[in-house]
């Protein structure tokens, strides 16, 4: 058992238990995020990506130890901000979104790329989003949207 | 149940490991993987683990005239950025993982695990690079190749911790990391190759190859790199098939679920083969 304290979503959290938990079970089965998927569960797929301290992880890989006194934001923590809402548009008018169940992962990749560099090259967004599978757009409309985005959230990032 | 301990200084980490073996754990890429059970329950390790994702006295780059100095716990992200690590170590972490892997993996966990397939292992060969363990009375510093003595070996005592990467400072006049995988990203290593040399007015004064996931450490044989060094770039490249021959006892692959001893075989020797045709008086 260990004690463990960080900020979930802009909220202070502390959570007991064991610190060998995945930070993706601790996220779905007790914060009830279940906007973050478990998709290959090894790091392969980015379903289940979330930023930690603003840079994305993939939270299957993650043991809950190591965001003690850090800051988790998942989809839904993200889905407030005016950056979503302008990724959100630019997925949906490039048809960046099909299945969906890649788009939570592939929204925080996102929003990860143009924290780091607001207008980001076709490779660059290709570099970034490289830990993140998508079998039903063949990736191209995603690559759209970022630029879209990019170009719509014009000062946000 | 195993005990877990989260540390928050180098010292608290040296004071535990003084007392007992841990199985040490900085981003978890790799263990929380390798140890994982079935899904939403919690890994299941076998030995006690030591938290050390926190130790922020290993989270540095420095350098001075002759070495880069890097903390090994500063994430491959971090390193792949930064300006004072050698080109050819942040062109070989941009062939590693994924952004979300490479923001928390460490260089020092792709050292301790000591893979065959690790693939900045084949660079820090190449590079002539040095690994610092501590423990709570004594440094060390080993050179890597002896540091690593095979598959999943190192000469990390149960006491120690590694807490930094020593590299040379060495200016070449091309340096290349090639991977061969089964996907652009994410993808462990069927074969990777490092190479580097210098040309000073035609002669090629530093000649170096080193391979991975070929053998169960990194090859590198300086015993041949000296053989073809103070030759004429010309004669290095009409001496192409026979470096290749040379290289070949050495490159002793197995089969497994990525890919099979012919196949890496015979890219390992095409990759030296391409190494040498791309050698020019620069």
């Amino acid at each position: 058992m260990a004690t463990i304290k960080f900020i979930l979503n802009g909220k202070k959290v502390t959570y007991v238990g064991n610190p060998g938990l995945r930070l993706l079970d601790v996220l779905r089965n007790e914060y009830h995020l279940t906007g973050v998927k478990e998709g290959c569960g090894e790091g392969e797929c980015g379903a289940c990506s979330v930023l930690l301290n603003h840079k994305i992880v993939n939270s299957c890989s993650v043991p809950l130890a190591n965001v003690d006194g850090l800051e988790v934001i998942t989809i839904e923590g993200f889905s407030e901000t005016k950056r979503y809402s302008v990724i959100k548009d630019s997925f949906e008018q490039t048809g960046g979104v099909q299945c969906g169940f890649c788009t939570p992962g592939m929204i925080i990749a996102s929003e990860s790329l143009l924290n780091e560099n607001p207008t980001p090259s076709d490779e660059e967004i290709k570099i970034g989003l490289s830990g993140n599978l998508c079998r039903c757009t063949g990736y191209q409309m995603i690559i759209e949207a970022i630029q879209k985005a990019s170009k719509d959230g014009d000062g946000l990032w | 149940m195993v005990d877990q301990i989260i540390v928050k200084s180098l010292e608290e980490a040296l004071m535990y490991l003084n007392e007992k073996p841990f199985l040490l754990l900085a981003g978890g890429t790799d263990l929380m993987i390798q140890n994982r059970a079935v899904s939403e329950t919690p890994v299941d390790f076998k030995k006690d683990i030591l938290y050390i994702s926190n130790l922020s006295e290993c989270k540095y780059v420095k350098f001075d005239n002759e070495n880069v100095y890097i903390g090994s716990l500063t994430s491959l992200e971090t390193l792949s950025h930064h300006e004072f690590v050698p080109q050819l170590l942040k062109d070989t972490i941009h062939e590693m993982a994924s952004p979300g892997i490479r923001n928390v993996a460490t260089i020092a966990g792709n050292i301790g695990n000591a893979s065959p397939a690790g693939d900045s292992l084949v660079t820090l060969y190449l590079l002539d690079a040095s690994v610092k363990v501590e423990s709570l009375h004594q440094k060390r510093i080993i050179p890597i190749e002896n540091f690593i003595t095979g598959v999943r070996k190192t000469l990390l005592k149960d006491n120690e911790l590694i807490t930094e990467i020593i590299i040379p400072k060495k200016s070449f006049s091309f340096t290349s990391f090639v991977k061969v995988g089964g996907r652009k990203a994410d993808a462990i290593s069927k074969v990777s190759f490092a190479g580097a040399y210098t040309v000073e007015n035609g002669i090629v004064t530093d000649f170096r190859i080193a391979l991975g996931a070929i053998y169960q450490t990194v090859l590198r044989r300086k015993e041949l790199e000296k053989e073809y060094t103070g030759l004429s770039v010309c004669t290095i490249r009409s001496k192409r098939e026979e470096i290749i021959s040379r290289y070949t006892p050495f490159i002793q692959p197995i089969d497994d679920q990525r890919s099979n001893k012919k196949y890496r075989l015979q890219v390992a020797k095409n990759m030296i083969g391409a190494f040498i045709d791309s050698m020019k008086l620069i």
